[in-house]
């Protein structure tokens, strides 16, 4: 049976106390919101600490929350059952609801939290393997090693960001309130949560807690979500698509693309977004704007799939959020999954 | 350093246990080793098979990811639980009577999630079955027998006494007419 | 008792036919079946609900400690040095075992025994075990197991058949055909040439099937416990105790009856617990040297290196058909990639050309084939073992040819059926074939007359056929004993002991065995206690493996229940002074046929009988019929019986994207005849499914870094992630048709269900994603980057195909065996045995005459009785 190492358990109750434990540790603590993503992580040594400040029983942290003006709160430790089952979400944020419903499997579900997946960890199939497995290829730049295997020559690390969340949320302009016992409280987008980098993919800071996702007044937009995986259940995304369209009549006023698993962070495919501004979404218009959507995109050979094909299929999967939000056929098959 | 060890009384099966086990044990661990319930079995320890399910507070939770130092207060139940005193539950009768365990190995889970599934809908399509299990993987049934058997149970527990049709045993009529008899 | 007292299925033929639904007669014989042909809860039905059966991994004993094999992170390289000294100071350790304290080797097959239980001098694979490490706890075992130093001498490294073909050295083994190929092998039945003239046209196709896994829910895991006066008895998720038993003794150096193993009921096989493990020899001899009871239970990515699975085949495929689509001749070319160790694979490369002749008429054949040693854990045998890979190209291959030919490929098929009672171009005995009705029945049910080749653009059908064996003719080893046995207890409470070796791997042998005893005596299945699967206690029976426990198993048991039968209504005759013959048993009694009331319970009838003969209890084995191959080679492909499936497959294909959806499987499967026809299903539902996830998905591939920046070549994702299988919302719905042609070998008529029905599931979803886009993929998995390739190829203009390039390596197959065919008159011997330039002792699974001659069966004799080499 592969096992966690060994490391020290805190239950603290409110979060005064998790942000400070968390202070006192000097970076050498995480925070163990659900540990879907983190536990495994460590049982496979690629991620540690000297010890965990669990969430689950700060006071505060767990409920979905209509604040009256338009704006949701949802609380970071709210699991991923909870969305799937709050009726408020699936009537006002469906786009949302979708991905969440996306995400592994219920049983996974029931244990991930919002704020997990939100700062799921990059993910890449040199990485995301056992210590002796790790060993075989010396390692990889993401930990203990020197090289980037996904591309060798790279001084960079490619691992991709996979949390089915991010995209939706960025896409829709969500915030994030992220507390620490220094600073206090900050309230920062979605989408400046992510850094475009493998291992350092993350702006939130090591001493901070992110406690709160801000959902915007759902009225404004319309919005879309498309997630390609090999299976019905349980993979992680190779390619997401979270999109948010702003109109001013029938023309388009803002557009927010948002790519996951396409990059190390949710990249936007910034040539289509422009291109939309002043448009009316018909089919002609969403297949042009459709076709440079591959910038923004670096579909590589570590995860499922043919990196090729992926790439393809990013134009395939921009037109068929383009098209939901336009109120057309999507054009491209349903998953397996329920939507 | 020597391992945090921790005390903890959790609720296993509607009984107060306790137990003492190392910070970084799972539940899984504590309930296999410590608890000595081995019917929770183990496929990767990754959350990537759904074998380990149990059920905590109701709903169905992976036990290779969860710490059993943050079970205290909560309802954990385990395929060991599923019987009362000598009476199977009509989940366990279902997948008896129609094979949908084979090899047996992921049935523990598989029956846990399907017990959350049917607390939620006491009648579910096809669809709702496989969304709830689609998570617990299993490599003998080919899943048919197994969304079969929850059907079952499922109308068993409604009160209705009707057994699955009779091709779900014997396989489908021949398409010319009657069996091949 | 003699070898003429064995039951041997043909002679002896069963007397007993399903009259279920006429008239009951007054004779024994006609009397309606109690329990088979019907649906019964499986005998560990209960325990698996209740999470009561107990696998390896649940065990424990007093002091039992934890064992870690620290395994190789090189692909291919000299061991340079071991330094446990870090690892010894840890807390917890209490010793480690190396290679050197194992010399022997061993291996499933006696022709390559190329194992160290761990490695001795060289690694061949990411995953090679090198040194173990037992402590306390598995934390600790883990933390010292990574503490352990090994240093490396590197060697290059070869990653698949063509690779192995182009560089001979060096060699990953010092044994084999060729270089770094294992094996080559090339026979001939029948006049080719002559075929190939006779034909109208003549088809070529190149395949290529990629290699996938078994993925068994339980990961591997072995107890083992010392026993008294240097005993030990090693409890194991293993298909075959009996072959684990003969590796420990020779490995351990023990003789074998010192040496007890217990299999514990697998948590899925598939044949990948088939070989003896080196983690299960291992365990033992830490076991033995610590005196403590030692666990090892594998973790998931370990599983992926144990793997004995599919062999990734490449395929060149050649044959001469008439205008009305009858074959003149074929020649098949498979090139096996065999992985770091023989294993079963030997067998498997004969397997890859045995079973083309069984389905449809094929006059003259010839089949060359090649197996590759290449730096990867070893493949083996996988449900299907050998033959799923040339069955795709045959059915894919077929299906082009009934295009070409302008015939619907149901026809193609129907009108070339091979007839009942054959003896093949290769000399296989085919028995009954239910594969007409079958054929008809999936056509039938999916409407094919009126919807194929007329849905609508992305929708299709696609149909294939397929058989597999009852159980392999012959033993791994050579000899003349029964390959089952099974041992009836008979108690006066009426309660029937039955002791047979045989495996559960959740197949339902158990069942099977428990309802053969039960139907025959007449009792319940409640009466029935089963101790199978106890090297001590339990008669031999070879394992669960190609597919032949309900027929071998099920012959033994209803041997060894008709002799128990037959002892007690002899005495109850007597007592009630009527002919044997008229005494009947059912509903747990005895009774007189004519006069039902005149009669005892069952119980009573054993008091009766036990009365008068003293303790009661019988036999019963099972040795196959001689196959009438006579040819080197011929040991592989004879089956008492085999079974036949056809499977029609509805895709619905999205042509911009290349994904698909299987929407629909129609099965029909000839069983010969349901022992329990719910368990049937299970298994036809269940072999669907995992073809479906071998031809979506399932794949077992590697990656090698930049060579001038690394040596490694490592599996690409050993992890149930990333290894994808499908869930619950990737399987369609199946209409499964049972059909049943009984065959005088098996018991009651029974045949196979485990493993034919996976076989056509490939092809047919090839040939449906045909009928949909008008394109070919003709590679296993099918991705959808593929089907768009394919598409993309349609679209310029070109071959609309996606898949391996034409050709086959450059091989120098020499001359090859040459047989006649029985309508050429031929004897079953080659005509060139002798000249034929094919090795001794380097593989060849030779015919057990030849065997004995070269002495085999005295040196396995000489073995059992040093219990060691």
């Amino acid at each position: 049976m592969l096992r966690l190492p060994p490391f020290q358990l805190h239950n603290p109750t409110n979060l005064d106390d998790a942000a400070k434990m968390l202070a006192d540790h000097g970076g050498k603590a995480r925070l163990l919101a659900g540990g879907t993503d983190l536990l495994p992580n460590m049982k496979r040594r690629h991620q540690s600490a000297a010890a965990l400040i669990g969430l689950r029983r700060v006071e505060g942290l767990r409920g979905i929350r209509d604040s009256g003006s338009g704006e949701t709160a949802i609380g970071a430790m709210t699991t991923l059952t909870d969305i799937v089952r709050s009726e408020l979400i699936h009537a006002k944020y469906p786009m949302l609801w979708r991905a969440v419903a996306s995400i592994s499997s219920p049983v996974l579900q029931s244990t991930g939290t919002i704020g997990g997946n939100l700062c799921l960890d990059t993910r890449c199939t040199y990485y995301n393997q056992n210590e002796e497995w790790r060993e075989s290829i010396s390692f990889c730049m993401k930990e203990e090693g020197q090289t980037c295997w996904v591309a060798p020559s790279s001084p960079r690390c490619w691992a991709i960001s996979a949390s089915d969340s991010a995209p939706v949320l960025s896409a829709i302009e969500a915030k994030v309130k992220l507390v620490s016992a220094g600073d206090g409280e900050r309230i920062i987008a979605v989408r400046d949560l992510f850094n475009d980098d493998g291992i350092d993919y993350l702006k939130k800071r090591p001493d901070e807690v992110l406690t709160e996702v801000i959902l915007p007044d759902p009225s404004a937009f319309k919005a879309s979500h498309w997630k390609l995986r090999r299976r019905g259940s349980i993979d992680y995304s190779v390619l997401t698509v979270g999109a948010a369209a702003w109109f001013d009549g029938d023309k388009v006023q803002k557009l927010n693309i948002h790519l996951g698993a396409v990059n190390s962070y949710p990249a936007v495919p910034e040539k289509t977004c422009e291109f939309l501004i002043g448009k009316i979404l018909d089919e002609e218009t969403i297949a042009e704007a459709a076709g440079m959507s591959r910038q923004g995109s670096t579909p590589m050979d570590n995860t499922d799939f043919l990196a090729r094909w992926r790439g393809q299929m990013v134009e395939r999967y921009v037109s068929a959020a383009l098209r939901e939000i336009a109120g057309l056929d999507p054009g491209v098959k349903k998953p397996r999954h329920a939507m | 350093m020597p391992d945090q060890m921790l005390t903890a009384t959790l609720r296993v099966n509607g009984e107060d246990r306790t137990v003492v086990f190392p910070s970084h044990h799972t539940l899984l661990e504590v309930l296999r080793e410590e608890l000595t319930l081995p019917g929770t079995k183990h496929g990767c320890e990754l959350g990537e098979c759904g074998t380990c399910t149990v059920l905590v507070d109701g709903d169905p939770v992976l036990s290779c990811l969860v710490l059993a130092g943050e079970m205290e207060g909560h309802e954990i139940e385990t395929v060991e639980g599923l019987q009362i005193n000598n009476e199977l539950h009509p989940l366990q009768e279902a997948f008896a009577d129609l094979g949908a365990a084979q090899c047996g190995y992921c049935t523990p889970g598989i029956l846990m999630a399907a017990k959350a599934l049917l607390r939620d809908e006491a009648d579910p399509s096809k669809e709702q079955i496989c969304d709830a299990l689609a998570g617990n993987l299993c490599r003998c049934t080919g899943y048919h027998k197994i969304i079969q058997g929850v059907q079952w149970a499922a109308s068993k527990m409604r009160g209705d006494a009707t057994a699955p049709p009779r091709e779900v045993f014997y396989g489908d009529p021949l398409p010319n007419g009657g069996r091949d008899e | 008792m003699s070898n003429r007292d064995i039951h041997r299925a043909g002679v002896d033929a069963p007397s007993k036919t399903d009259k279920q639904s006429g008239v009951p007669g007054k004779t024994r014989e006609d009397q309606p079946f109690n329990l088979i042909g019907k649906p019964f809860r499986r005998v560990d039905g209960r325990a698996k609900v209740t999470g009561q059966t107990r696998f390896a991994d649940d065990l424990t004993f007093p002091r039992m400690v934890h064992m870690r094999i620290r395994r190789s992170t090189v692909p291919h390289a000299l061991i340079k040095s071991i330094d446990t000294s870090k690892a010894a100071g840890m807390p917890g350790v209490l010793g480690f075992v190396t290679g050197e304290e194992m010399p022997n080797t061993f291996g499933i097959l006696p022709v390559s025994h190329d194992e160290h239980a761990l490695c001795m001098d060289k690694v061949r694979f990411v995953g090679d075990p090198v040194v173990a490490v037992a402590a306390l706890t598995e934390d600790q075992a883990y933390a010292a197991c990574a503490a352990i130093e090994v240093e490396y001498e590197v060697l290059e490294t070869i990653a698949s058949v063509d690779e192995a073909v182009a560089v001979p050295e060096p060699r990953i083994h010092d044994y084999g055909d060729e270089g770094n190929l294992h094996k080559k092998v090339s026979m001939e039945f029948g006049d080719l040439d002559g075929g190939f003239e006779d034909a109208d046209v003549i088809m070529e196709d190149t395949c290529y099937f990629e290699g996938n896994t078994h993925l068994p829910m339980e990961q591997h895991a072995t107890v083992a416990v010392p026993e008294d006066d240097g005993r030990i008895t090693v409890c194991s998720s293993t298909q075959t105790p009996h072959y684990l038993h003969r590796s420990l003794s020779k490995v351990l150096e023990l003789p074998a009856s010192r040496v007890r193993v217990i299999a514990t009921p697998n948590g899925g096989g598939f044949g990948g617990k088939s070989d003896p493990f080196n983690h299960e020899i291992v365990a033992a001899k830490m076991a033995l040297k610590l005196g403590r009871p030692v666990k090892i239970a594998l973790t998931r990515e370990e599983v992926f290196y144990c793997h004995r699975g599919r062999h990734p085949v490449h395929m060149h495929m050649r044959t001469g058909f008439k205008k009305d689509g009858s074959m003149t001749a074929q020649h098949l070319q498979t090139a096996l990639d065999g992985g770091s160790y023989g294993s079963y694979g030997v067998a498997s490369t004969y397997y890859t050309g045995a079973l083309q002749t069984v389905t449809y008429k094929l006059p003259r054949y010839r089949f060359d084939s090649i197996r590759a040693f290449t730096n990867k854990p070893p493949c083996g045998p996988k449900r299907g073992h050998g033959t799923p890979q040339p069955r795709f190209g045959l059915e894919v291959h077929l299906d082009k040819a009934a295009h070409q030919l302008g015939i619907d490929p149901a026809d193609i098929r129907l009108q070339n059926l091979v007839e009942p009672g054959t003896v093949t171009a290769n000399y296989l005995k085919v028995g009954s074939i239910g594969l007409g009705k079958c054929i008809e029945a999936v056509v039938e049910g999916s409407g094919w007359r009126e919807r194929y080749g007329k849905l609508p653009e992305g929708r299709g059908l696609g149909l294939a056929c397929g058989s597999y064996l009852c159980g392999a003719g012959l033993p791994i080893y050579w000899n003349h004993m029964p390959q089952s046995g099974v041992q009836l207890q008979l108690d006066r409470s009426g309660c029937v002991a039955v002791f047979c070796g045989e495996t559960e791997i959740g197949q339902g042998s158990d069942s099977v065995l428990a309802a053969v005893v039960a139907e025959i005596l007449g009792i319940d299945l409640q009466d029935i206690r089963l101790c199978v699967g106890d090297t001590d206690l339990t008669p031999v029976d070879l394992g669960s493996y190609s597919s032949r426990v309900t027929l071998m198993v099920g012959n033994a048991a209803r041997q060894a229940a008709e002799r128990a039968r037959d002892l007690i209504a002899k005495h109850v005759a007597e007592k009630l002074e009527i002919p044997a013959r008229q005494i009947h048993f059912a509903d747990r009694r005895v009774f007189d046929l004519e006069n039902p009331d005149n009669g005892m319970t069952f119980a009573e009838a054993v008091v009766v009988a036990e009365s008068k003969d003293g303790t009661l209890g019988t036999t019963g084995s099972y040795i196959p019929p001689r196959s009438p191959g006579r040819y080197r080679g011929s040991g592989v492909g004879p089956s008492p019986a085999y079974s036949y499936t056809a499977v029609v497959v509805e895709v619905e294909v999205d042509p911009t994207t290349g994904i698909y959806d299987v929407v629909h499987v129609w099965c029909a499967h000839d069983v010969g005849k349901c022992i329990n026809p719910a368990l049937v299903m299970g298994q036809i539902e269940g072999s669907i499914y995992m073809g479906l996830g071998e031809a979506m998905m399932e794949e077992q591939v590697f990656r090698r870094l930049p060579k001038k920046r690394s040596p490694a070549l490592v599996h690409r994702h050993p992890s149930l992630l990333e290894y994808k299988s499908p869930t619950f919302n990737d399987m369609p719905p199946v209409t499964s048709y049972i059909i049943e042609d009984p065959d005088p070998n098996g018991p009651f008529g029974a045949k196979e269900v485990g493993q034919g029905p996976l076989l056509p599931v490939m092809p047919a979803v090839a040939n449906a994603i045909f009928d949909a886009v008008g394109a070919r993929v003709d590679q296993i998995p099918i991705a959808p980057h593929m089907v768009r390739a394919a598409l993309d190829a349609k679209e310029k203009g070109k071959e609309p195909r996606f898949g391996p390039k034409p050709g086959f390596p450059d091989v120098d197959f020499g001359a090859p065996l040459k047989v006649l065919t029985p309508d050429e008159g031929g004897d079953g011997k080659a005509e060139n045995q002798d000249e034929a330039k094919v090795r001794k002792g380097t593989g060849t699974m030779t015919e057990r005459k030849d065997a004995l001659k070269d002495g085999a069966w005295k040196e396995s004799q000489r073995e059992n009785k040093k219990g060691g080499n």
